[in-house]
């Protein structure tokens, strides 16, 4: 018996390094497959980093250069005279504010319809299903749907059509952070306060969408970093102004003054076209950190 | 224990998820001022049945209750009955501690709000008073203006309970309301439901049989959607009627 047992014994023990050679072979396959991933990630990851580098270094490079004082104070100048891009800088702030304005409230609106109640019922999912496909438009539909409505009804371009169109954009983008945000939300939480007897709306306004705020927050700051940058919306809607201009005027703004500056000749205008495009590239990318301060304390503190 | 009023009469309750057959003719009368548990395995209905207590069902589609529920005589499934007031009279603190995103403060008061307007001070003392009733006043009378988040989990659930309490509903519907907690956590709101049951009839929904026995003057068993044995707790766990009841209790099965 004493000796069977031995003999098991070494069965056991040839079995075990058998096993161990063959999970040795794993083992190192599996080291090699995931250096390789590794190694495939990486590239992949330096490939996109090298030309968002190579932008903003040509951007800084070309830009710093025609950054000055003037920029900020002077307004756009003709060719071949000193200048700034002051009225374009105050257009498009005042553009991106009223969209913003305007776009948010129907955006968080509409949001809180499809996430708290539109559970029921066919109208959530077409208009979900709509606000996806307005989300995924080219902008430039945008600008001439608003040309064709408003800038031909009232026979002239103005900031208030930019900022109608710029609105456009912004609603999607704010519907589905909104709704997406809401989503995100514990049910438990949504009953606990129905079971103290709160009527829906106390619900939303007081713990749902204050549970949600800094996520909104974040995507209100995403769709100003969107519409920021745009130029087609506006090319059909503010148009272009050489002056200082109300919203019932075209109005002058960042993205249209470069595209403007840099088709031109004029090697002062590609200098004022380069410090314009390095001013919106750096305040998106703000807007862009602080978004991501935004959501990384909603994440600390919920 | 005999003499009690019955606070939640239910007379032939059936409950459907769908198609489903969540509970089948439910009998049971809940006295007022006693704890009341309910135990049985995952499944089985009871906490549905809590849910139906304060019409939470409603929320989900699909969903629908036959039969009665009689608070003091009044049928609450009934389409007259006003489901926010309904939810103010019967208060109920869920498995996961659920602080609202506000000031500890502002977490008792929300409630009270909703149907009372008091002055400042009113209010301070009713805060004060449903944080002593949930025994956290100690703890967090220096950080009011804190937000419930900041509480270690035990606490947020006693907050809940303050919360619930604040309002002061007549019943209080506890869903498993220690399953999320360590055991001093679990110990202290035990405590506190003995002291609650002073001033409200508590429906207690528990996986832990000896909680159960530890907290409750009432028992009811349930399977699969009925409702096995209903009766005093010193009954149900020392001699049980049904061999069912039995077999659970003593972890012969569930």
């Amino acid at each position: 018996m004493s000796t069977s047992q031995a003999i098991g014994s070494e069965k056991a023990i040839k079995v075990m390094s058998q096993s161990t050679q063959r999970n040795n072979a794993i083992y190192a396959r599996r080291r090699l497959v995931n250096g390789f991933n590794m190694l495939a990630a990486t590239l992949a990851m330096g490939f996109g980093l090298f030309w968002l580098f190579w932008i903003l270094w040509t951007l800084l490079q070309h830009g710093l250069s025609g950054l000055s004082a003037d920029v900020f104070t002077q307004i756009t100048p003709p060719p071949g005279s000193a200048g700034g891009l002051a009225n374009a800088i105050a257009g498009s702030l005042q553009m991106t504010f009223f969209g913003i304005l305007f776009g948010t409230p129907i955006g968080i609106l509409a949001g809180v319809y499809l996430a708290e109640y539109g559970e029921r019922g066919w109208l959530a999912p077409a208009t979900r299903f709509i606000n996806d496909i307005l989300l995924s438009a080219p902008s430039i539909v945008i600008g001439l749907f608003v040309y064709e409505v408003y800038v031909v009804s009232v026979g002239h371009f103005s900031g208030w059509a930019g900022s109608m169109a710029l609105a456009l954009l912004v609603i999607p983008v704010v519907v589905r952070t909104t709704e997406n945000m809401l989503r995100l939300v514990p049910n438990s939480l949504r009953e606990a306060a129905i079971a103290l007897g709160a009527p829906q709306w106390k619900v939303i306004m007081y713990v749902t969408l204050r549970a949600a705020k800094a996520g909104v927050i974040t995507g209100i700051l995403l769709a100003v970093a969107r519409i920021s940058g745009e130029t087609a919306p506006l090319l059909f809607t503010a148009l272009n102004n050489q002056f200082w201009s109300n919203m019932n005027q075209p109005m002058a703004n960042l993205p249209i003054v470069i595209f403007q500056f840099a088709m031109s000749p004029y090697e002062d205008w590609h200098a004022l076209a380069w410090a314009g495009a390095l001013l919106i590239t750096f305040s998106v990318l703000t807007l862009n950190i602080l978004a991501r301060w935004f959501a990384s304390k909603n994440n600390s503190t919920h | 224990m005999t003499t009690n009023a019955i606070k939640l009469q239910v007379k032939n309750l059936n409950f459907y998820y769908g198609k489903f057959h969540a509970l089948k003719n439910i009998n049971l009368d809940i006295p007022a001022g006693q704890v009341t548990a309910f135990i049985g395995p995952s499944g089985c209905g009871k906490s549905t049945l809590l849910r139906t207590f304060n019409r939470m069902f409603e929320l989900y589609p699909g969903m629908s209750a036959e039969g009665e529920i009689l608070l003091d005589s009044q049928n609450l499934l009934a389409k007259s009955v006003d489901v926010n007031m309904l939810r103010a009279k019967v208060g109920m603190v869920f498995q996961k501690p659920t602080p609202f995103p506000m000031s500890i403060y502002d977490n008792i008061t929300f409630g009270v709000k909703l149907y009372e307007s008091l002055s400042k001070a009113e209010m301070d003392d009713r805060v004060e008073w449903a944080l002593r009733k949930a025994a956290l006043w100690n703890e967090v009378k220096d950080k009011l203006k804190q937000s419930g988040n900041s509480l270690s989990g035990g606490q947020q659930q006693r907050l809940c309970i303050a919360r619930a309490v604040a309002t002061r509903p007549e019943v209080l519907l506890l869903d498993e309301p220690t399953s999320a907690l360590d055991p001093i956590s679990t110990g202290h709101i035990e405590e506190l439901i003995h002291e609650l049951k002073q001033d409200y009839t508590i429906a207690i929904v528990t996986h832990n049989m000896q909680q159960a026995a530890r907290v409750s003057d009432y028992t009811a068993y349930m399977y699969l959607g009925e409702l096995v044995e209903f009766g005093e707790t010193d009954g149900i766990f020392t001699a049980p009627k049904r061999k069912e009841t039995e077999d659970y209790i003593t972890g012969k099965f569930g």
